[in-house]
């Protein structure tokens, strides 16, 4: 992936701002599009013989605050199981939170019912992971683009099937596919025609939820640029989740970092590539494969032992159990989320004892896993 | 669904028949971009399959001939209810067939009963009429209920799954045969007071009635099963977040792809059906004579098969072929349907 290109922040990416009482700006300039607050969703726990009662619950997202500014690209990372698919579906109301509060262009959208939400559901749209289950294989394609349309009953000048073959030209799609069945695509061609029908409704946020994991990585790239190309041109507001490092790099000019349903570091793409501050940024920044392996520049920290469980985290810092510089402090205080000295203005971080702002190797590189440990010397000492 | 790759191979394999796939939307589109329908596909396999075509012409064949029962009536210039043996004078003292083979002739084709000397073929082609009626009729019902009732279920979720599911679990302990031969008569009772003549309707809509009771569960279970699947799939998730109502989702996208299930399934059901009719009315608490009747037909026959065994012959034979050709018709229409079973 080309990352000089896109290195440099797109300032001019914010169009028109949402009229409607948009509620202060966001981090990334321009205004706030979707602010989030203290959001929670916990999934009870069932147990007990015969009489079911709720015996815990699933801590899948406890607790995250990020907005996302009109034109913006938010991406989102973390590894499996850390609640950032959670906190997409809760966005677009596919979940209800159990806490917190999602505010829509000055709206608060956190209970409201589907009546409700019909409004700005055509401004907040999903890209989904997994082409091959995200269309119904039963339709053609152009009744799946236009569903949207039909739904919200919106009646485009020429005609609902005019528009539709734009938007599979927009995505690079052949608009005579019209008539054509999700099972006769690949899967980068079905992941266009997501794009196209989530554009469909000229949504001004959209969710995508790990878009091009499913896909071949020769065509990850293709599906990133349309969907860059998307977010710049018609200056869509993104969500973008990911687990690939390198991807919400290239797509992203704002990052969060999740770790086990809380936010542990966001700010900009600069900040969190070049300047982290958080030790789980470091382990997951230095876990990312490097193009050039003899490049011995970076730090290597090697993690031990698995996420907790969301069911029962860990007491103050959740990172704590992982974490080499813990210390009595992080198992009784939960570090806040704020602007660490050093820091530039919206790179937030949850630690108390943050790590240098350099990802260049160290000294000695920090290895948790005794076995690991071991390993590595043995393969040190011999030449 | 069809992986790609087969799908591809299908479409490649099936371009030199562009004929095929006329009735499709791609009017005006080039050859090279004709859609194919899933159901399109579906056809395409099913034409290959030799046995399925074999099938579902023998099965279209029965229910022509129960639909044109009149028709085939006046033309072979007989009806069902003449007692052409007694008038006739075919018929012994005995009340057997004079004439060897039951009566073969060529003014009686399958030859006459034995004791009302009523002619067989009327009888065959008005019993299958009357046989296929009821299955049909309760085929349909069961296959509405069950699926209205598998959607709800599977769709809800929940506690309402649960108890919807343990009710039909109830239903489904039932002993069947025993049921319907129990439950038979009290219902007949329910309409028809003690000492009234019966009328015509009871018989039919009792076993309508209790055949249905007991015989929407397994496509109930089937579609439940089938919308839980779906009902996660992303494509619905796609459909609620713009804003579908519960019941488009059902509507367009959770029944479009339950269809299949259901059709092979009701062409199962059917021949199940007639079977359980035909048994009943064998058992007599069916259809009672003068109502011609493939049961009825069995019972006559198995109370002459000493001496008269062409009568069994007929409806045994006629019989057979028809669940023969219906299940493996179900077969192939599930075949044709679904390109990932292999047999």
């Amino acid at each position: 992936m080309s990352e000089q290109v896109t290195l440099d922040q797109p300032e001019d990416t914010a169009p028109e701002p949402a009229k409607d009482g948009a509620s202060g700006a966001g981090a990334g300039g321009g205004e706030t599009l979707l602010e989030v607050s203290g959001l929670q969703k916990y999934f009870p726990i069932h147990g007990g013989f015969i009489v079911k009662r709720r015996v815990g619950d699933v801590r899948a997202v406890d607790g995250v605050d990020f907005s996302i500014a009109a034109g913006e690209s938010l991406g989102m990372v973390g590894e499996s199981g850390c609640g950032k698919s959670t906190t997409g579906r809760l966005v677009t109301r596919l979940l209800e939170p159990t806490g917190g509060k999602i505010t829509y262009a000055g709206q608060d959208i956190t209970h409201r019912s589907r009546k409700e939400l019909a409004p700005i559901r055509s401004e907040i749209q999903m890209i989904f992971q997994d082409p091959y289950a995200s269309l119904n294989p039963r339709q053609t394609v152009g009744s799946i683009v236009s569903a949207p349309m039909e739904i919200n009953d919106i009646n485009p000048s020429g005609g609902r099937e005019k528009r539709v073959r734009e938007l599979l030209e927009i995505v690079g799609l052949n608009p005579e596919h019209y008539n054509r069945f999700p099972h006769e695509f690949s899967g980068g061609q079905r992941q266009r025609i997501g794009v196209a029908r989530a554009l469909a409704l000229d949504p001004k946020l959209i969710v995508a939820d790990e878009p091009v994991s499913a896909l071949d990585v020769s065509i990850q790239a293709q599906v990133v640029n349309l969907l860059q190309r998307v977010q710049k041109e018609l200056g869509i507001a993104f969500l973008f989740i990911a687990h690939d490092l390198a991807i919400v790099r290239h797509f992203s000019q704002r990052i969060a970092v999740m770790y086990l349903g809380k936010i542990v570091e966001i700010g900009d793409r600069a900040s969190i590539y070049e300047r982290p501050r958080h030790p789980y940024t470091h382990a997951l920044l230095s876990a990312a494969p490097e193009a050039d392996p003899d490049d011995d520049g970076r730090e290597r920290i090697r993690l031990a032992g698995d996420v907790p469980s969301p069911i029962n985290p860990p007491s103050g810092c959740r990172f704590r159990t992982r974490c080499w510089k813990a210390q009595d402090k992080c198992a009784t205080e939960e570090p806040p989320l704020v602007q660490i000295g050093g820091n530039v203005a919206g790179h937030l971080t949850a630690c108390h004892f943050p790590e240098e702002p350099t990802i260049t190797a160290r000294k000695e590189d920090i290895v948790l896993d005794p076995a690991l440990a071991a390993i590595e010397e043995a393969a040190e000492e011999t030449p | 669904m069809t992986s790609p790759s087969q799908a591809a191979t299908n479409a490649d394999s099936l371009t030199p028949e562009p004929a095929a796939g006329s009735g499709g939307p791609d009017a005006k589109g080039t050859p090279a971009l004709a859609g194919r329908t899933p159901r399109q596909l579906a056809w395409l396999r099913f034409k290959r399959d030799r046995v399925g075509i074999i099938c579902a012409i023998v099965v279209v064949f029965f229910i022509l001939v129960a639909a044109a029962a009149p028709l085939i009536s006046a033309l072979y210039g007989k009806n069902a209810y003449d007692l052409y043996g007694q008038d006739d004078g075919l018929l012994n003292s005995y009340g057997l067939p004079i004439a060897p083979n039951g009566g073969i002739s060529g003014q009686h084709w399958f030859g006459i009963e034995p004791q009302l000397g009523r002619d067989v073929f009327m009888l065959l082609v008005y019993g299958i009429r009357t046989s296929l009626l009821i299955a049909l009729a309760v085929t349909v019902l069961a296959v509405g209920v069950g699926v209205l009732f598998g959607l709800t279920q599977g769709y809800l979720g929940g506690r309402t799954d649960y108890f919807m599911g343990r009710f039909s679990d109830f239903m489904l302990s039932f002993p069947q045969q025993l049921f319907f031969i129990a439950f038979s008569p009290v219902a007949i009772s329910l309409f028809v007071g003690v000492g009234d003549p019966e009328s015509w309707w009871v018989r039919p809509l009792v076993l309508i009635g209790v055949q249905f009771l007991l015989g929407w569960m397994s496509i109930g279970r089937l579609v439940r099963a089938q919308v839980l699947s779906l009902r996660e799939r992303e494509f619905v998730e796609a459909a609620r977040i713009s804003g579908a109502s519960s019941w488009r989702i059902i509507r367009k996208e959770l029944l479009p792809n339950i269809w299949s299930t259901i059709l092979v399934q009701s062409t199962l059901m059917l021949p199940v059906f007639v079977t359980a009719e035909a048994g009943l009315s064998f058992l007599g608490v069916g259809i009672l004579p003068p109502t011609p009747d493939w049961g009825l037909m069995f019972q006559t026959g198995a109370t002459f098969y000493k001496s008269d065994i062409t009568f069994m012959f007929f409806p045994g034979i006629a019989m057979v072929i028809f669940v023969v050709a219906f299940n493996l018709l179900g077969d192939s229409v599930r075949d044709a349907l679904d390109p990932k079973t292999l047999r």
